[in-house]
C-alpha cells in the first residue's frame, strides 16, 4: 500500500483564519475552510495519544449535544472531542421531535441558552432543522446530521482519513455504495470531495441512487463492477431496513446479491483500496465480515479521526467573535 | 355587508374587457347595481368616489381562498378574510370546504352566508365539498348544498383518490350545473413530499413530490370531463405537462378550465434554498421550466384565471422545521401588486387580459351572471387600481389574522386603490392615507 503523499497537483495553502460561526453543511463550504478543518484536525489527533489527553483549548466554554434522534457513535464522538478541549459538556438525548414533546424547537434552544451555553451541537430528523435554528438563536451550531441533508463533520473525518492514508484528493476514484437519496453522509461526502477534485462514482439501484446526483458533479451507476473498478476508497452506506416496506428495494437479499460488496468483488478495486462505513455496520449486507474486518478496513480509524476532526470544528468556531 | 349602496364613481379609466370599453367615464351605480357609464355623471346627491389617476375595472373575484371558519378562526374568519380581500381589491371571493365542520351540509353553507351578511367585507361564495368529510368516499348532497348557495364542489386540500366516486360524482353533479374545482394530486405519489422532487429536493435532502402527483389526476380529470360533460376545473395549476394535458384537453373541447396562483407564476424551488417555510404548499413550487410553461399557458388561454389559494396558517404552525410545517401560504392582499409587477409591467398580459383573468373568467367560471363586468345591470361591484404605484410588501399591516407570507420586503410597481362591493366602498386606501395624515 502507498503510504507516501504524492504531491498534489495544485497545493493550495490553507485558508489563514476560519470566519464561520455555524458549520451547518459542506455544500457552501470552500476547498480552502475543508483543508484548514483537516490541517487544524491533524495537530488535535497527537492529543488523544497523550498520557494526559486534555487541553485547555475551550476552558469555561459549554457545549451541549442536543440530539432529537437517537445516536451513540456522533454523540459520544462529539463528547469526547469537546472533553478533550475542557469544555463543559451537556448532552440531550430528546426523543422524537420537538412538536412531539409539545414543545418547540426554537423553545426548547432559548431554554438552553437561557444557561449562556457557547455551542450547540444538533442531530435532527428534520431536514434544515439548524438553518431554521440559526435564524433564532445566538449560540454556534454545528450541524451533526440534519434529516436526509448533511453530516458534515462525518464527511470532514471520512476525508481526514482517506487522506491520512497518503491518498491525494485530486484524481482519487472513490465509490459510495448503498441507500444514496435518503443519506446525509453521502450528500456531505459528495459536496467536498468534488470540491477537492475527486471523482465520486454513486452505486445503488435507481430507486436508491438517482441520476440527479449527476448534478453535483458525481457519476451515478447501478452497475456495482463499474463503480469498483479502479476504486481507491470503497464507502459502503448504511442499508435502512424500512426501505423495503417503502418498496424502493423488493427484498434485502436482492441488494445483497446485486451491491453487497465481498471479497471477490474487491479484487476489481485497486490493490490498495481502502474500505470505509460511517458504522454501525450491518454485516453481511453492505458488505461482509470478512471484507469488514480485512487490512484494507479503515472503519476504526473513521472513529478514532472523528475525535480529531470534531476538536478541530469546535476549536474553529469557538474562535470566531 | 352593508347592503346596497347608491355612488358614482367619477374621473377615472374605465376598463371593462367584456364590453370592450377602455376609456376616461363614470360609473354610476344605483342601489347596488351599475345604473350608467358615462362621460361627466353629476346626479345630485349621490356619494363620489374620486378615482382620478386610478383604472376602473370590474369587481375582481378570488376563486380559491381558504377563510378557515368555521373551524379555524385562529388562522382567519371571515370578517378578517374578506377585510384582506378588500385590501387586495377583491370585491368576492369563493372560500373553499376543507373547515371544520366541512362545507358538506346546507347548514354550513347557511352558517357562512349569515356571517358574511354580518361581518364580511365582501361578497362570499361558499364551494361545497364533492364528499362528505372530503373523504372522497361517498358523494355528498351537492343539491341541498346548491340550493343553500353552494357555486361549485371541489375536493380542495385532499384531492379524489378513488376514481369511481369522483366518476359518479361528476355525472350526478352533471344536473345542476356546477363546476368540479380539482385538487389535482395522487397523495399516494405525492405520499410524505414536502418539496418539488427535482434538483433543489435532491440537493437539500427534502422529500420530493413529483410533477407526476399532480399530472396523473389532471389527465384523469380531464378524460372524466369529457366522459360525463361535467366541467372540470383545475384548481393551482403547476407544472408544465398539466399545462400541456390541458391545452390537449381544450383544443379537443372538454368542458375544462383551470387557474394559477400568483406564487407559481413568480417562485421556482429553487427559492428553498433558505428553508423558509413560507415557500412550503401544495402544490409545491415548481422548477422554472414549469413557470414559463404557465406563463405561456396564461398567454394561450390554456388557463383560464388567477386564483390565489389564500391559504393562512398561524406564526405557530409555520415557525418549526420545514417538513413539520403547515402547507400554504396566504395571497389576497399581495395578488394584485405581484400581478401587475410580474405580468403587465413584463408584458406577459396586457391590463385589460388580466382583468379578464381576474374578474371575467372567474365569474363566467363559477357562473356569476352579475359579476365580472361593469355593464349596466350588473352588481355594483368595483375595483380602482393603480398600476403605477409603488408599494414595498409589508405583512404587519395586513388585514389577514395571518402572516405567512414569502413576500415580505418585496418592492412591487402597481397596487389596488379601493374595492367597491354593492356600490358601498369596502376599502379605500386614499381615504386610509388621509386620516392617517
Amino acid at each position: 500500500m502507498a503510504r507516501t503523499t504524492k504531491p498534489r497537483a495544485k497545493p493550495t495553502a490553507p485558508a489563514t483564519h476560519w470566519t464561520r460561526r455555524h458549520l451547518l453543511g459542506l455544500e457552501d463550504v470552500s476547498a480552502d475552510e475543508i483543508r484548514l478543518i483537516l490541517e487544524t484536525a491533524r495537530s488535535f489527533k497527537e492529543v488523544s495519544t497523550r498520557a494526559i489527553k486534555k487541553v485547555p483549548a475551550l476552558r469555561g466554554k459549554t457545549v451541549v449535544n442536543l440530539f432529537f434522534e437517537a445516536s451513540t457513535r456522533t454523540r459520544t464522538s462529539f463528547e469526547v472531542a469537546a472533553k478533550r478541549l475542557s469544555a463543559d459538556v451537556l448532552s440531550i438525548a430528546a426523543s422524537g421531535s420537538s412538536v412531539v414533546k409539545g414543545e418547540t424547537l426554537i423553545d426548547t434552544v432559548h431554554t438552553l441558552e437561557a444557561y449562556h451555553i457557547d455551542l450547540l451541537v444538533m442531530r435532527h430528523a428534520a431536514s434544515g432543522a439548524p438553518h431554521f435554528l440559526v435564524r433564532h438563536c445566538t449560540s454556534r451550531v454545528i450541524n451533526a446530521g440534519d434529516g436526509m441533508h448533511e453530516h458534515p463533520t462525518q464527511a470532514l473525518l471520512d476525508l481526514f482519513t482517506i487522506s491520512e492514508r497518503g491518498k491525494a484528493f485530486d484524481g482519487l476514484k472513490v465509490a459510495i455504495i448503498g441507500d444514496i437519496i435518503h443519506s446525509r453522509v453521502a450528500r456531505s461526502d459528495v459536496f467536498a470531495l468534488t470540491k477537492l477534485g475527486t471523482h465520486v462514482v454513486l452505486c445503488g439501484p435507481p430507486t436508491l441512487a438517482p441520476k440527479r446526483f449527476e448534478a453535483f458533479g458525481a457519476t451515478c451507476t447501478s452497475r456495482l463492477e463499474e463503480a469498483l473498478d479502479g476504486a481507491d476508497v470503497v464507502y459502503c452506506l448504511r442499508m435502512q431496513f424500512e426501505r423495503q416496506q417503502a418498496n424502493f428495494l423488493p427484498s434485502v437479499g436482492e441488494y445483497v446479491r446485486l451491491f453487497g460488496v465481498t471479497a471477490e468483488r474487491m479484487k476489481l478495486a485497486k490493490p490498495d483500496a481502502i474500505v470505509m462505513h460511517p458504522g454501525p455496520l450491518n454485516r453481511g449486507i453492505e458488505l461482509t465480515s470478512e471484507v469488514a474486518d480485512s487490512a484494507q478496513s479503515v472503519v476504526l480509524d473513521q472513529v478514532t479521526n472523528g475525535v480529531a476532526v470534531r476538536m478541530a470544528v469546535l476549536f474553529l468556531l469557538a474562535g470566531v467573535n | 355587508m352593508k347592503g346596497k349602496g347608491t355612488l358614482v364613481i367619477r374621473s377615472g379609466r374605465v376598463l371593462d374587457p367584456a364590453q370592450g370599453l377602455n376609456d376616461r367615464l363614470d360609473v354610476l351605480i344605483v342601489e347596488g347595481r351599475i345604473v350608467e357609464i358615462a362621460f361627466g355623471l353629476a346626479p345630485e346627491g349621490v356619494e363620489v368616489l374620486d378615482a382620478s389617476g386610478t383604472i376602473v375595472v370590474p369587481g375582481l373575484i378570488d376563486m380559491h381562498v381558504h377563510l378557515r371558519e368555521p373551524g379555524f378562526e385562529h388562522k382567519e374568519n371571515i370578517e378578517s378574510g374578506t377585510r384582506a380581500a378588500a385590501r387586495g381589491g377583491f370585491a368576492s371571493i369563493a372560500c373553499m370546504p376543507n373547515t371544520n365542520p366541512v362545507i358538506d351540509t346546507s347548514g354550513v353553507i347557511d352558517l357562512i352566508m349569515m356571517r358574511a351578511e354580518a361581518v364580511g367585507a365582501v361578497n362570499v361564495f361558499p364551494i361545497g365539498a364533492i364528499s362528505p368529510g372530503l373523504e372522497g368516499k361517498e358523494i355528498a348532497n351537492i343539491g341541498s348544498l346548491v340550493e343553500a348557495g353552494a357555486v361549485a364542489v371541489s375536493d380542495d386540500g385532499e384531492g379524489s383518490q378513488d376514481t369511481y366516486v369522483l366518476r359518479r360524482a361528476l355525472d350526478y353533479a352533471n344536473m345542476f350545473g356546477v363546476p368540479y374545482i380539482s385538487h389535482a394530486e395522487d397523495t399516494r405519489l405525492s405520499a410524505d413530499g414536502v418539496m418539488h422532487e427535482g434538483h433543489y429536493s435532491t440537493l437539500l435532502g427534502l422529500t420530493g413530490i413529483p410533477s407526476a402527483a399532480e399530472e396523473i389526476h389532471v389527465a384523469r380529470n380531464a378524460i372524466l370531463a369529457e366522459l360525463t360533460d361535467t366541467p372540470c376545473h383545475i384548481a393551482h395549476i403547476s407544472t408544465a405537462g398539466s399545462v400541456r394535458i390541458v391545452r390537449e384537453a381544450k383544443a379537443r373541447g372538454v368542458p375544462i378550465t383551470a387557474e394559477v396562483t400568483p406564487h407559481h407564476l413568480t417562485l421556482t424551488d429553487a427559492c428553498l434554498a433558505t428553508y423558509d417555510t413560507n415557500l412550503k404548499m401544495k402544490p409545491p413550487l415548481r422548477t422554472e421550466e414549469d413557470r414559463l410553461e404557465l406563463i405561456r399557458g396564461l398567454q394561450d388561454g390554456t388557463i383560464d384565471c388567477i386564483a390565489t389559494d389564500h391559504a393562512p396558517h398561524a406564526y405557530s404552525e409555520k415557525q418549526v422545521e420545514f417538513p413539520l410545517a403547515a402547507f400554504g401560504i396566504i395571497g389576497l392582499e399581495t395578488a394584485v401588486s405581484l400581478a401587475l409587477n410580474e405580468l403587465v409591467h413584463k408584458k406577459v398580459l396586457t391590463l385589460p387580459q388580466l382583468i379578464e383573468k381576474m374578474a371575467t373568467a372567474p365569474a363566467r367560471i363559477l357562473g356569476l351572471a352579475k359579476k365580472g363586468s361593469l355593464e349596466p345591470g350588473m352588481d355594483g361591484d368595483v375595483t380602482l387600481l393603480d398600476p403605477e404605484a409603488k408599494i414595498t410588501v409589508n405583512p404587519d399591516k395586513f388585514a389577514s389574522k395571518s402572516r405567512n407570507t414569502p413576500f415580505g420586503g418585496w418592492e412591487l410597481k402597481g397596487a389596488p386603490v379601493a374595492t367597491v362591493v354593492a356600490g358601498h366602498v369596502a376599502y379605500n386606501a386614499r381615504a386610509t392615507a388621509k386620516t392617517k395624515t
